[in-house]
């Protein structure tokens, strides 16, 4: 068995998880925010590991 | 006629086969532009950017530790310097023009933030992968790194659900860096510890290679679009918790219990598409581009599978359980919290560098007791 099976797991686990959470939590293209953040004049509103929760 | 040669005739053509590639990894962009929203494709563009830089050209940071410590050799720390401070100068100042719109990787010094960040140095030199490296080493099809990964990403929800009785074992204000005097310091610190790593190396293993300055440079680039496309920095084990949390909250379980979890911001992010979570996007780019370049070598993915004994396998669960686990606490990894941290002028990322180091020392010395390495 070689590493093309493994990364061929890898590969096909993201897949998954993305048509699952497709399924689950359909996006909206049309509530998207503008194509950068810089100049947007809205607020960072992301989740990132290095920030509390307010 | 030989298997070799029939298996040769059926095989892609190199062509072919790469031309495939560069079409899949457009095609996913522009999926997920059409599904979500341009921005969220083009986050998806920078992640599959970093794996491609990561797998491509051999930029860690796991291995690079691991050789200043072992060897004396400090061009892969040196890379990551050289990397963090492009970003430094460029990030620092814009973060300061432009308040609200693009945020640091700002977080607070504190007990459980020190001890998450030795245990996470201890976890990385065990499996040999940090938070990307978990990733790129996954997407490129290490079995060590595959079978660590959803446990990296449980650790990352369990450490993210109990943070806040960690941080209130006590933590001192945020302390930041900020605009050009921030760049200014924190130039001058990265300077420091290149010199310092400068004494300590082996004089034949005191050279920077050219492919490493173009890997920092990219990386860099990427980093700094990153920052700009989302409005903040770099990261990686927040997308990992989210994508677990969604499990129990799919299966109607309560997390109120939990003061992270239940934040609205946070339990909005829950229930919505993991195309718009920007860590998400950039993790799943990172596995999907370690994946192409794996796929592009020549014999890229042809290398058998090591056979580890039973010992490894659990160091390897428990290591990657730890990774997400301390992480949390740590307030960011390698990542979030040492490249991110430190470019965009955070006192943590500094301390979470010391203690990530020193615990790499002891992480080094488990690695040949579970198996995981043949012993020296």
């Amino acid at each position: 068995m070689t590493r093309r099976f493994t990364a061929g797991i890898a590969v096909l686990a993201v897949a998954g998880l993305i048509g699952w959470d497709l399924k689950a939590s359909p996006p909206n293209p049309y509530a998207a925010p503008p194509i950068l953040a810089i100049g947007s004049g809205l607020s960072a509103a992301g989740g990132f590991c290095g920030a509390l929760p307010n | 006629m030989s298997d070799q040669v029939i298996a040769g005739a059926l095989a892609p053509r190199p062509i072919l086969k790469r031309g495939g590639l560069i079409v899949a990894a457009v095609f996913v962009v522009l999926a997920v532009a059409a599904l979500a929203g341009a921005r969220y494709g083009l986050m998806l563009a920078v992640g599959l950017g970093f794996g491609l830089a990561l797998e491509g050209l051999r930029f860690g940071f796991a291995g690079p530790w691991r050789a200043m410590i072992l060897r004396r050799e400090p061009s892969g720390l040196w890379a990551q310097l050289l990397a963090i401070g492009i970003v430094t100068v460029f990030a620092l100042p814009l973060i300061a023009n432009h308040g609200g719109e693009l945020n640091g990787a700002q977080a607070p010094i504190g007990f459980a933030m020190i001890a998450g960040a030795f245990v996470f140095g201890v976890a990385m030199q065990v499996i040999l992968g940090c938070g990307s490296g978990t990733l790129v080493n996954a997407g490129s099809g290490n079995p060590v790194s595959l079978v660590a990964l959803p446990f990296f990403a449980i650790g990352s929800f369990a450490g993210a659900y109990h943070l806040f009785w960690w941080t209130g074992l006590g933590a001192l204000p945020i302390m930041n860096f900020e605009g050009w005097s921030g760049v200014l310091i924190t130039l001058g610190l990265l300077f420091s510890v290149a010199m310092v790593a400068w004494k300590f190396a082996t004089p034949q293993t005191r050279v920077l290679p050219r492919r490493l300055v173009i890997a920092a440079v990219v990386i860099a680039a990427l980093a700094l679009a990153n920052l700009l496309i989302s409005g903040q920095p770099w990261g990686v084990v927040y997308g990992l918790g989210l994508w677990v949390a969604k499990g129990p909250v799919a299966a109607g379980v309560d997390l109120s219990g939990s003061a992270f979890w239940a934040a609205p911001a946070t339990a909005e992010r829950v229930t919505s598409s993991l195309l718009t979570d920007y860590t998400s996007l950039t993790d799943i780019g990172i596995i999907l581009g370690a994946f192409f370049v794996a796929s592009w070598r020549v014999g890229g993915l042809s290398a058998k599978l090591p056979s580890l004994p039973a010992r490894a396998w659990v160091g390897t669960i428990v290591a990657g359980f730890l990774l997400g686990y301390s992480s949390r606490l740590a307030f960011g990894c390698n990542v979030g919290a040492f490249f991110s941290g430190i470019s965009t002028g955070s006192l943590h990322g500094w301390v979470w560098f010391g203690a990530a180091f020193v615990g790499s020392v002891y992480g080094i010395k488990l690695r040949p007791i579970l198996g995981l390495e043949a012993r020296s």
